[in-house]
C-alpha cells in the first residue's frame, strides 16, 4: 500500500484541482481530503455520503458557576489566557482553551468540568472515482493533527479492505500541525507551486519540511508561463535538490471552468493542460512505485 | 485600529491586499505578517530588518535524582509529552503544548522549565511603515503559541507609539486563523468568485461572525467564476468593500514581486477607497451599530 500526499506550502496554487484530476486518473485507490480546515475536494468529486461519524478532538474546560468559589486560581494558572473574570464570575473562552486540564486538576472547589470537544464530522462517501474519506469541522473549531490521523487511518483501512494499493491525499496549505500529520507514513509528497515569489518561498519551506521528515518530494509547477524567470529559479532549486519536476502546466482558466461544472480537468476534452497532467500522473505512479 | 486581512481559501490574495494597503496607508502603520507557517509579506514590502528575537515555548526538564516516578505529571499531561516507564521518565518536547501543568503538579519539584524553539520574530521598517513578522521553525507543529508571541510584540509596539496595524493572517478557518484575527478591530475577508473560493468564504464567515467584529469582503479576480459570492454577501448584509479584476497583467505583476497598488492609478485608487471603507466599518462599529446582527 502506498500513500501520496499533494501539498503546496502556499495556498491557491491548484493543489485540490490537481488532486481531483489524479483521483480520476488513478486506479484502485481511496481518496482522502486532509485539508480538514477548508476542504474543497468534495466540490469536484460530488460525493454521496455513506457513513457519517462525529469528530472529537481533545477536551475543553467548562466552569460550573454554582460550584465555583471565585478564587481565581484557574485564571492565574492558565497559560493560554482562556479564563477571564466577567460579570458572572470566571468563565472559559472555548476559542482560547487548549484542553490541557491544568485548571481542572488544581481547582480547589472541583468546579471545572472537562467534556470532550465535539468538533465536526467525518464521512466515507462514494464518488464516480471511488471512495472518498473526508471531514467537515465546525467553523472555527480546532483543526489538529489528530483529526488528520483519524482520516488517514480510515482511508488506509478502507483501501486495505477493498484490496486497493493507494491512498491519495489532498493536503492542507502551510507547514504546521495538519501538514506534518499528513506527511506521517507518506511515501511521496507532490508539491504544487507557481512561479511567484510566494510560491517559490513557500515551496522551499515545504521541501525542507519533507526533508526533515524524510518523505520523498516531487514538484509540479502550475501557471508555469506566468513568470519565466521565477519558473527558472524554481527549476534550479529542484535541480540542486534533485527533486523531479513532474509537470510544467500553463496558466489556464480551464481549471476554474471545470470547477464550476463540478468536474475535474481530465474529464473535459483534452487540452495541453490535461495531457501534461496525465504525463505527470504516469511519472508519479513510477516514483511512488505503485507496481509494488 | 488593527485590521486583519484573512481568507478561508489560501491563495485568494491576502498578501496582495495587505501589501497594497500597507503601501497606501496614510496614517502611522505597522505591517504584520502573522502567517508564520508561510510568511510572504516581506517578499513584497522588502523591509529593512532592525531587530529580532527567537520565540520559545516552555517544556519540562526532568531532574532524575528528585523524581519518585509517581506519574502525577504523565497522568495530567493531555498531549503525551511526558511518560513514566518504571524508573525512567521520558519527555517528548515536540508534543508539549507548554501548559506548565507537569511542573506545577510535581510534588517533588523534579521538573523545571526548559525551552523549545518555535520560530524567529523580526521587525524593522518597510517604506513609511513599521514591519513585524514571525517565521515558524521548520518541523514545528504549533503555530498559535508563536503567533501569540508575535501579537504580544505588536501590542508592545502599539503601546510604545500609537499606530494602526495591517495583519496578514494565515489561510483557513481553524485555530491559527482565529488566533490571528480575534484581537483585531476589523476583519477584511479576501476571496475569489470561484466554487472553492465561495465555499471557503462561507466557512470563514461562519467562523468569524461569533467574534463580533466588523467584517467586509474584498473580491479578487472578479469576473472569474460566478455570482454566488455576491448573492451570499447580499443575503448576509456583508459589505463588498472593493473588487480587484481578474487580469493576467495583475497576476504577472504579482509574480514579479510587485505591490499591485503601485502598478496603475486605477488600482491605487481601489486601495485608497478600501482604506476609507475599512475606516467607515470601524467607526460604524464604534458608534455602537450592530454588525451582522
Amino acid at each position: 500500500m502506498r500513500e501520496i500526499v499533494i501539498i503546496s506550502g502556499k495556498g491557491g496554487t491548484g493543489k485540490t484541482s490537481l488532486t481531483g484530476a489524479f483521483a480520476h486518473l488513478a486506479t484502485n485507490k481511496v481518496v482522502c481530503d486532509l485539508d480538514v480546515d477548508a476542504p474543497d475536494l468534495h466540490l469536484l468529486l460530488r460525493p454521496s455520503r455513506e457513513r457519517e461519524e462525529e469528530l472529537h478532538s481533545g477536551y475543553e474546560a467548562q466552569i460550573d458557576g454554582e460550584k465555583c468559589n471565585q478564587c481565581g486560581l484557574c485564571a492565574s494558572l492558565c497559560r493560554f489566557g482562556a479564563i477571564r473574570e466577567g460579570k458572572q464570575g470566571f468563565a472559559v473562552d472555548p476559542r482560547r482553551c487548549e484542553g490541557c486540564k491544568v485548571c481542572v486538576a488544581f481547582c480547589p472547589a472541583e468546579a471545572i468540568l472537562f467534556p470532550r470537544k465535539y468538533c465536526g464530522h467525518w464521512y466515507v462517501s462514494s464518488t464516480r472515482f471511488g471512495p472518498l474519506v473526508h471531514a467537515q469541522l465546525f467553523p472555527g473549531a480546532e483543526s489538529s493533527g489528530r483529526l488528520v490521523m483519524v482520516l488517514k487511518q480510515q482511508a488506509r483501512e478502507l483501501a486495505k479492505a477493498r484490496g486497493g494499493n493507494l491512498v491519495l491525499c489532498d493536503g492542507a496549505p502551510g507547514i504546521g500541525c495538519p501538514v506534518i500529520s499528513s506527511l506521517s507514513g507518506a511515501h511521496l509528497a507532490v508539491a504544487v507551486t507557481e512561479p511567484t515569489p510566494s510560491g517559490r518561498h513557500d515551496l522551499e519551506r515545504v521541501a525542507d519540511l519533507c526533508n526533515h521528515f524524510q518523505v520523498d518530494f516531487a514538484v509540479i509547477i502550475n501557471k508555469h508561463d506566468l513568470n519565466p524567470d521565477e519558473a527558472a529559479h524554481i527549476e534550479a532549486f529542484c535541480r540542486d535538490r534533485s527533486y523531479p519536476v513532474l509537470a510544467r502546466l500553463p496558466h489556464d482558466p480551464v481549471i476554474t471552468g471545470a470547477m464550476i461544472q463540478g468536474l475535474v480537468v481530465t474529464e473535459l476534452p483534452e487540452t495541453d493542460f490535461s495531457r501534461k497532467l496525465k504525463d505527470a500522473w504516469a511519472r508519479i505512479e513510477k516514483l511512488a512505485r505503485l507496481d509494488l | 485600529m488593527i485590521v486583519s486581512v484573512a481568507s478561508g481559501k489560501g491563495g485568494t490574495g491576502k498578501t496582495t491586499v495587505a501589501a497594497s494597503l500597507a503601501t497606501i496607508w496614510d496614517r502611522p502603520l505597522v505591517a504584520v505578517d502573522l502567517d508564520v507557517e508561510e510568511p510572504n509579506l516581506h517578499l513584497f514590502l522588502h523591509p529593512e530588518i532592525e531587530g529580532g528575537e527567537t520565540g520559545h515555548m516552555e517544556v519540562p526538564v526532568v531532574d532524575e535524582l528528585r523524581c519518585t516516578f509517581c506519574c502525577a505529571c504523565s497522568d495530567l499531561c493531555q498531549f503525551k509529552a511526558i511518560a513514566v516507564m518504571g524508573k525512567l521518565v521520558l519527555t517528548f518536547p515536540e508534543m508539549c503544548h507548554g501548559c506548565g501543568g507537569c511542573i506545577a503538579v510535581c510534588p517533588e519539584k523534579a521538573l523545571s522549565p526548559g525551552k523549545r524553539e518555535l520560530g524567529e520574530m523580526s521587525w524593522g521598517r518597510a517604506g513609511a511603515a513599521d514591519f513585524l513578522m514571525g517565521r515558524l521553525r521548520i518541523g514545528e507543529a504549533m503555530s498559535p503559541p508563536f503567533m501569540r508571541m508575535v501579537k504580544s510584540k505588536l501590542a508592545e509596539m502599539i503601546a510604545a507609539s500609537a499606530r494602526d496595524a495591517i495583519v496578514d493572517a494565515p489561510p483557513g478557518v481553524s485555530c491559527p486563523a482565529v488566533t490571528a484575527v480575534m484581537d483585531s478591530d476589523v476583519i477584511v475577508l479576501v476571496t475569489e468568485p470561484t466554487p472553492f473560493g465561495f465555499y471557503d468564504f462561507q466557512l470563514a464567515w461562519e467562523a468569524f461572525v461569533p467574534l463580533g467584529k466588523p467584517m467586509g469582503a474584498v473580491i479578487n479576480r472578479a469576473g472569474l467564476g460566478n455570482d454566488d459570492i455576491y448573492r451570499f454577501c447580499g443575503d448576509k448584509g456583508l459589505p463588498v468593500l472593493v473588487e480587484i479584476p481578474f487580469d493576467r497583467a495583475i497576476a504577472e505583476a504579482y509574480s514579479r514581486g510587485r505591490v499591485i497598488a503601485e502598478i496603475s492609478q486605477q488600482l491605487k485608487e481601489t486601495f485608497v477607497s478600501l482604506q476609507g471603507k475599512i475606516r467607515e466599518l470601524a467607526e460604524r462599529c464604534d458608534a455602537g451599530e450592530a454588525v451582522h446582527a
